[in-house]
């Protein structure tokens, strides 16, 4: 009699790294997911090329009529010193990319840090840091941004810096949880049985068991930055002009001259929200991709299911086959 | 392969949890989990130690690899002390003890391939150069019977039985001289669990290893053990050779034990007379006075509730801790 095997062995799975195969099952699960991720992609590709892609620089004033509706010359228009709106805000997305990237990046390790101290070493340790986050989490965060800057003064260093503390604190509670949460694990303990030392096993066996929420707390936390760089340019504590941020653009031109010239606050503002939205779409995506719990009905186990129900019928045909076969 | 001298001597060994509560997270109690326990394992034989869960059995152990930090006692390996060893000392004598673990799922990485996972203590001793890595991956694997091809896989490819063998594989890789076993089999499929064995046995036959075997099923231990020690609420109550034990436990709680061991004939099964101990095993937080056990002992006089037993020899190296025996 042949071997019946528990789970059908269609093919022999590839091997790919983690971030490879999420990409994957992102393009192939997650349509809302993809479309945010084209947009983020563009952003990135839009960005990067600002200088050739832009027809003018963001600061060269008198390039078409002053508040300007769209021309062939000016295909956006133009704002109240004759700059070039497309232009601009095309130099705007290479702001908004900078700040978030940086940002989450500061964030993200700021968090990684303080989620693993407070994670790994628990007891006194995590109860200082803990209380000072609690304290942290309870000041408003729009008061405390301003605060910080006007200590710190205006420019994009400061914004960036600002923000990234800001949000890399707050986020260390979710890296503290994934660390808690394979604190337990016996392999923990097995690696310090084997004479692992402590900064080898948060490397080495801690750190790629949490890349997950990490990869999905970037992802979260470049939304999030863009748009407060976006909300503290417009409040004007954010970067200073003539940079061209897209917040700063809504303030400035946008809200005086919304009146006489609408497009100055439409575009900008449709280019902030289209690229916050991709950016949150593409982190939703991520984080039911890697968190088994909120997958979907379109999701990986569907097509497993699929597949088992597909070759136990083929089983229990070759039986009744079998036993067709015996009767005669 | 036997060999004269101790390899592992446990003095008077006492570990106590304690039990944090408040905001200020004060000590209110202790977790006596292991309440004084000497013994000694010689080298080249398996000391087998068996005792209900929460008993202590699985701390002792901990204690004995420093992952553990002692509340008192000694522990001497080849005759020197490591209950002080601090930092890079303790790192290298962890080359020379090894820990199996109970469950094979959660106790290696499920982000490392099964090679990398066999490796890493060589690595981490510097005991391996770049070209000898593969070498050596496929030399461990062939050692506990697991095809070296799969080496790139990761843990969770692998079955219960085949992750056990990594596990295993993981534990020789620094050819320690003593290994602790805690409970390797009990959470197997009773057909792994004889392979298990037996490749245990193999290759404390072939490396020379001395054995600490945890376990709380009765018949494995007997198969494995040259010495069982039965252990009690954070005590030792009866230690002898295997065979002794099996023929002729002493204390009263050796004895309720074995009889719980299922016979495979029902003839001698339903004849012999089953002791059934009542209640539940006392709180390790505030352990009976005088012997541990009295509190469920059918046999239990007044001097068992009011002075501890010490273990004591009653010939031919059974050591027993019972005031009536």
């Amino acid at each position: 009699m042949a071997r019946v095997e528990a789970f059908p062995v269609v093919e022999e799975t590839k091997r790919r790294s983690f971030l490879a195969d999420l990409l994957i099952r992102l393009v192939k699960e997650k349509p809302l997911g993809t479309i945010g991720g084209i947009i983020v992609l563009l952003l990135l590709i839009v960005g990067v090329f600002a200088g050739l892609m832009a027809p003018y620089g963001y600061n060269d004033i008198y390039v078409g009529p002053r508040l300007s509706a769209p021309s062939p010359e000016n295909l956006l228009g133009c704002d109240q010193l004759g700059r070039d709106l497309l232009s601009r805000i095309i130099y705007g997305a290479r702001i908004s990319l900078i700040v978030g990237l940086s940002v989450s990046a500061i964030a993200v390790i700021l968090s990684t840090a303080i989620g693993f101290v407070s994670g790994y070493f628990g007891g006194k340790i995590d109860m200082v840091i803990q209380r000072f986050v609690d304290a942290w989490l309870s000041i408003p965060p729009l008061f405390l941004i301003l605060a910080l800057i006007a200590v710190a003064g205006p420019g994009m260093l400061q914004v960036i810096l600002v923000l990234g503390i800001l949000f890399g604190i707050g986020q260390s509670r979710i890296v503290r949880g994934a660390v808690i949460g394979i604190r337990a694990n016996t392999y923990l303990e097995a690696a310090t049985a084997i004479g692992c030392g402590t900064g080898r096993i948060l490397w080495k066996h801690v750190f790629p068991n949490v890349t997950a929420p990490i990869i999905v707390l970037f992802t979260i936390t470049l939304g999030a930055a863009v748009l407060a760089e976006a909300t503290i340019s417009f409040l004007g504590f954010g970067i200073p002009p003539p940079m061209p941020s897209w917040g700063g653009m809504l303030s400035e031109a946008g809200r005086r001259y919304m009146l006489m010239a609408p497009h100055l606050a439409l575009w900008p503002g449709l280019f902030l929200a289209v690229v916050v939205y991709g950016i949150n779409m593409l982190g939703d995506a991520f984080r039911d991709l890697v968190d088994p719990r909120l997958r979907g009905g379109l999701g990986r186990y569907d097509r497993a299911r699929k597949m088992i129900a597909k070759a136990s019928t083929n089983q229990a045909g070759e039986v009744m086959d079998e036993q067709l076969k015996n009767k005669k | 392969m036997k060999t004269d001298g101790d390899l592992i001597q446990v003095r008077e060994l006492v570990k106590y949890f304690p039990v944090l509560a408040g905001v200020l997270k004060r000590k209110v109690a202790d977790i006596k989990a292991v309440d004084g326990v000497s013994f000694d394992i010689r080298n080249g034989e398996t000391l087998g130690l068996v005792g209900e869960s929460g008993c202590g059995k699985t701390t002792v152990g901990r204690c004995i690899l420093r992952l553990y930090d002692i509340t008192s006692g000694q522990i001497l390996f080849e005759k020197t002390g490591i209950t002080n060893l601090k930092g890079e000392q303790l790192r290298r004598m962890r080359r020379d003890m090894q820990l199996i673990f109970q469950d094979p799922y959660a106790s290696l990485d499920p982000r490392m391939t099964a090679g990398d996972i066999i490796c890493e203590p060589l690595l981490v001793h510097n005991m391996v150069k770049g070209k000898e890595y593969r070498a050596k991956v496929a030399e461990l694997m062939k050692m506990v019977e697991l095809e070296p091809r799969m080496e790139d896989r990761c843990p969770h490819e692998f079955s219960g039985g085949q992750r056990q063998r990594i596990g295993i594989a993981r534990a020789l890789a620094t050819r320690p001289k003593f290994i602790v076993c805690d409970e390797p089999v009990s959470a197997l499929d009773v057909s792994i669990q004889s392979q298990i064995i037996s490749l245990l046995m193999r290759l404390r036959q072939e490396l020379a290893l001395t054995y600490l075997f945890i376990a709380h099923d009765l018949s494995v231990v007997r198969h494995i053990s040259d010495r069982v020690a039965v252990m009690y609420l954070g005590k030792i109550m009866e230690i002898t050779d295997s065979d002794e034990l099996y023929a002729h436990p002493l204390h009263p709680y050796t004895r309720a034990l074995l009889s719980a061991v299922p016979i495979p004939d029902p003839k001698i099964d339903r004849e012999r007379k089953r002791i059934l101990l009542s209640g539940d095993v006392p709180s390790p937080l505030l352990p009976p006075p005088g012997c541990r056990f009295h509190t469920r002992c059918w046999m239990a006089k007044d001097i068992c509730k009011e002075s501890l037993p010490e273990l004591r020899n009653v010939g031919s190296s059974h050591w027993v801790a019972c005031h009536l025996v």
